[in-house]
């Protein structure tokens, strides 16, 4: 269930705040095997409960997220809890203040259970490349994949079965799709939300760059990073996004306008879309399984009468090799500032200020960070940056106006593949190397943030082998509304089954059946 | 032996007088317990936005104009990367791109052969006024291999001032650094009181024969006053024409300016040309400014800065007070240029010649003699003197209507200076430093004089 039916029985009395989050909290400790979360906040999550409750008790909840649990990834700073980004640069860092996000989302009385585990400084795709370990996908532990895959040997191979949650916001997205929290924040990139999402059969909203406050959000690429959202349906990605969205003055890169939340209508006039499908993201790769599905789902909005056309985004192939040079380059400026001076970790290295920069990097930092650092210099280089990082900026830009081109000429969503296959097992996955991965799990997702634009990867159907597999959706700037429009409607056709996980039998009470689109509280 | 054309430029580093800093909310102030001015952007936490502050802009606008310079519409902010321990975020956001004002001048006066009655007027071109952050400090403490950090000026707004190398001599560079600061200080944008740090001069030397092309040049630093700065530029001229005509060259490199020792010396830590990795700040979207033109018809000026709307409020600059000085009270050029050159002077003598009959061309002599070397010697500030232009006014009226005389009033005056809150006619009538004018009174006394010294007298008729 998702915040709007929860809220609607906190508001009743069908459970309490304090009920609801102390089975959350149960909930996250049973499923701690998915290792999802880093820092769990028990003692301030129950306090906000007890407010929360002492509010309904009034009559007077701040909202719809009043005394809902809810989760953050771990790269947002949160006041007095652990931010760590999943690095030993940070670990035990505690901010002193918390990222704007988290802060509405605490003044609507949201009860934050804790901060979810990703790929360190979210570099990477698979939530695999932390200092706290790998992020498990809880479909892994479901009965729809074991029954696909039944274990050969019994125990001794049981666990080198389960399936990466991709990433980066892998953590946030299996807290939710275990059902420990009704929503989670994550952070998108290159996909970083939407990937996850895809793997673990949830929602994962990207928002318009610019439409969401990043201040607090610790950067990976400033001109690409959004603040992600999670959830198990489309509405409650709304209702969040409704919390979330508008100018805050300590980001200049949000934009002005009022925001207006909305509500997203039960039904629309498909036939008054017109859905496009971009042809260069028929990616070799690019799974047959999914190839059917994204076929499958062109044919649905089709046959409901909405004009469906192939159209063209010419400079794709270009985006992978265009990101790779304005995120390192990003990455290698954002980074400098971790020198263990001011905070985070220090290397006890005394010789000189040099060497102590030098130790606490190499110390802070994993390869796939310094990896990226190394790079980014060498494309700011006065000898490089004509022909690297403006270049990248060029071609951005081409890659920017192919979507103005086709939104122009009367498409309103596209409607692409998120991911090339389903989650693989996590002993494939690490075969080969995190820049590897990337450049092969971005490829469809990435280009939307070279554009800015909004995306939403909504869960289609489970895979031959029982796992989820997840639709893209790419709307026009701040047209949120419209493009969570067609993904509702795309939700309600497809059913997507509700994960039926078999190893947390614990507190499995009605609140947590699995009744996605039932409203009849 | 060839003549050598020594080239001068400047960088001027002006810190902006503004209550909070370029970027965030806290505030800018001088001697403030370390680390006591440093918010979460200033330590540079992650996370942490730089919001770009208005006033700091403005300041940058109105020294653009007052320098005659043109000011981009758009201008950009990039960032400057390198580590030291007073740049917590790793790089400096500067705009090293598109500046906010480009192409301006600057002119001002040196005096010929140091006499002050024959000055000439001289130009320099303003290559650039680029906003930026400052650097926090770093205090060695050798004793205990440490360096402490205070990052209370970490994010504080600058301008940075490019003078193109159109000077030729220490005297010169002074003399424009002088303007530049009495500009900044009518403006407002900065206080430019180079011992507080608040304006930074870094010169760029080199020499060459007459007809060939710039030599090398040399960056000099760590230059503490304009005083120093005419020292500092000289002796690098001095020293280069020395060691090439000794056959040696002149490297490209940073010199520190001793001032005890009046020398420049080579600060050989830089090894190395460093590269700084400029890239664009993604954080802040183009600064874009507005005319009267450009200005879109809903917006008030609240919300954007406007070119035409600060133009228009543009107090008179230097130049304009001191002919306006010249032309109203007919005092010679050289003496406006006393009277701008200390804080308060002009308004001082203003309020005199408000309160006196006599002429500003007498009063002048008064102020810059009498008033101007009091105050040098006790080193005092105009603000602070024991005598106050009302007081002063008081005694040359008494001068004027010829109730005492010239060298009374200069006793007069040095009672004054005493402070103790009397006024010119009290010591006056205490002295008894009237001058008598009654004729019969004169002729008594004369009288009484020659009876006295009746053989004296007796002598002079004699002859």
């Amino acid at each position: 269930q998702g915040p709007l039916q929860v809220s609607a029985a906190l508001r009743e009395g069908r459970v309490g705040a304090v009920e609801l989050c102390q089975r959350c909290l149960a909930r996250v400790r049973d499923t701690g095997f998915l290792n999802a979360y880093i820092s769990v906040a028990e003692d301030a999550a129950r306090r906000q409960a007890e407010e929360a409750e002492k509010r309904y008790r009034r009559g007077q909840p701040l909202g719809v997220l009043d005394g809902i649990p809810v989760a953050v990834k771990d790269n947002f700073n949160t006041a007095g809890v652990e931010t760590t980004c999943a690095s030993n640069m940070l670990k035990g860092y505690i901010s002193p203040y918390n990222a704007t996000v988290v802060q509405k989302l605490l003044d609507q009385g949201a009860v934050l259970l804790g901060k979810t585990n990703l790929d360190e400084f979210a570099m990477g795709s698979g939530s695999t490349d932390g200092v706290f370990g790998p992020v498990r996908n809880p479909w892994s532990y479901s009965r729809q994949y074991k029954e696909k895959n039944p274990s050969k040997s019994h125990s001794e191979n049981e666990d080198s079965e389960w399936v990466i949650t991709g990433g980066s916001s892998g953590g946030s997205a299996a807290a939710v799709s275990s059902f420990t929290c009704f929503a989670a924040l994550g952070s998108d990139t290159g996909g970083s939300t939407r990937n996850p999402a895809a793997h673990c059969g949830v929602v994962g909203l990207k928002p318009t760059y610019g439409l969401i406050s990043r201040h607090g959000l610790i950067p990976l690429v400033n001109s690409m990073d959004v603040p992600g959202i999670l959830t198990r349906c489309v509405d409650d990605a709304a209702v969040v996004l409704g919390l979330l969205a508008g100018h805050d003055p300590k980001d200049s890169t949000t934009i002005q306008d009022t925001f207006k939340p909305f509500e997203l209508p039960d039904s629309i006039d498909i036939r008054k879309l017109c859905i496009g499908i971009p042809k260069e993201y028929h990616v070799p790769g690019l799974s047959s399984e999914i190839q059917t599905l994204w076929s499958k789902a062109a044919d649905l909005f089709k046959d409901a009468g909405a004009k469906v056309i192939e159209v063209s985004l010419p400079h794709t192939p270009y985006s992978i090799v265009c990101y790779h040079v304005l995120c390192t380059a990003e990455v290698a400026s954002n980074m400098a500032r971790f020198d263990g001076l001011e905070y985070g970790h220090r290397a006890d290295m005394k010789q000189s200020t040099e060497s102590m920069y030098a130790t606490t990097r190499r110390e802070g930092f994993n390869d796939v960070v310094r990896g990226r650092i190394l790079s980014g210099n060498y494309f700011l280089l006065k000898e490089n940056y004509d022909n690297y990082f403006v270049k990248a900026q060029k071609v951005r830009r081409l890659i920017a106006n192919d979507f103005v081109k086709v939104f122009g000429s009367g498409v309103d969503i596209l409607l692409t593949p998120t991911t090339l296959s389903d989650a693989a097992p996590y002993v494939e996955f690490i075969k080969e190397d995190n820049r590897t991965r990337s450049a092969q799990d971005d490829i469809l997702t990435q280009a939307a943030n070279m554009a800015g634009l909004p995306a939403v990867s909504v869960p289609a159907a489970l895979s031959k082998r029982g796992l989820p597999l997840g639709l893209q959706f790419i709307g026009h700037s701040f047209q949120e509304k419209q493009l969570l429009t067609v993904a509702k409607w795309f939700e309600k056709q497809v059913k997507f089954p509700v994960i039926q996980l078999e190893d947390v039998k614990r507190h499995d009470c009605s609140v947590f059946q699995h009744q996605k689109s039932v409203s009849s509280l | 032996l060839a003549s050598w054309v020594p080239v001068v430029g400047l960088e001027i580093h002006a810190q902006i007088s503004s209550n909070s800093k370029l970027f965030s909310g806290s505030q800018v102030q001088f001697a403030a317990p370390p680390n006591s001015l440093v918010s979460f952007f200033d330590a540079s936490l992650p996370g942490t936005l730089p919001v770009l502050n208005r006033r700091c802009v403005e300041a940058a606008v109105m020294t653009g104009l007052a320098l005659n310079c043109s000011i981009n519409k758009k201008s950009f902010f990039d960032r400057k990367h390198y580590f030291y321990a007073d740049l917590p975020a790793g790089y400096q956001i500067t705009q090293q791109r598109v500046p906010i004002a480009v192409n301006g001048s600057l002119s001002y006066s040196v005096c010929i052969d140091n006499k002050m009655s024959q000055m000439v007027t001289k130009t320099v071109r303003i290559k650039q006024i680029q906003l930026e952050q400052d650097s926090g400090k770093s205090l060695h403490d050798d004793t205990r291999s440490q360096t402490l950090v205070d990052l209370n000026r970490a994010g504080v707004g600058l301008m940075e001032v490019v003078m193109e190398p159109d000077m030729c001599c220490g005297e010169e560079a002074a003399a424009a650094v002088r303007e530049l600061q009495l500009i900044l200080q009518t403006l407002g944008s900065s206080q430019a009181i180079m011992a507080e740090g608040q304006l930074r001069v870094d010169a760029n030397v080199s020499v060459h024969h007459p007809g060939e092309p710039y030599g090398v040049r040399t960056e000099v630093k760590n230059i503490n006053s304009v005083r120093f700065l005419a020292k500092a530029v000289d002796y690098e001229i001095q020293r280069q024409i020395e060691e090439l005509e000794n056959g040696g060259t002149i490297l490209n490199e940073t010199r520190a300016f001793d001032s005890k020792l009046g020398c420049t010396i080579s600060m050989r830590d830089k090894e190395g040309k460093q590269d700084y990795r400029f890239m664009p700040e993604p954080n802040l979207p183009p600064l874009i400014l507005y005319d009267a033109k450009t200005l879109p018809a809903n917006m008030n000026h609240q919300q954007v800065v406007n070119i035409d709307w600060i133009r228009e409020r543009l107090p008179d600059l230097p130049s304009v007070k001191r002919a306006k000085l010249v032309e109203l009270y007919g005092i010679l050029p050289e003496h406006s240029f006393t009277l701008l050159n200390e804080d308060g002077l002009a308004e001082y003598f203003e309020n005199v010649i408000k309160h006196t009959q006599m002429k500003p061309k007498k009063v002048i002599g008064w102020i810059l003699k009498d008033l101007l070397s009091y105050l040098k010697e006790h080193a005092l500030a105009v603000k602070d003197s024991p005598v106050s232009s009302v007081l002063l006014a008081d005694l040359l009226n008494l001068l004027e209507r010829k109730e005492i005389s010239s060298s009374a009033a200069k006793q007069v005056f040095e009672e004054l200076w005493k402070g103790e809150g009397k006024t010119p006619l009290e010591i006056v009538k205490e002295k008894q430093l009237e001058l008598l004018r009654d004729q019969e009174e004169l002729e008594q006394i004369c009288q009484a004089v020659m009876d006295r010294q009746e053989d004296e007298v007796g002598a002079c008729m004699l002859w």
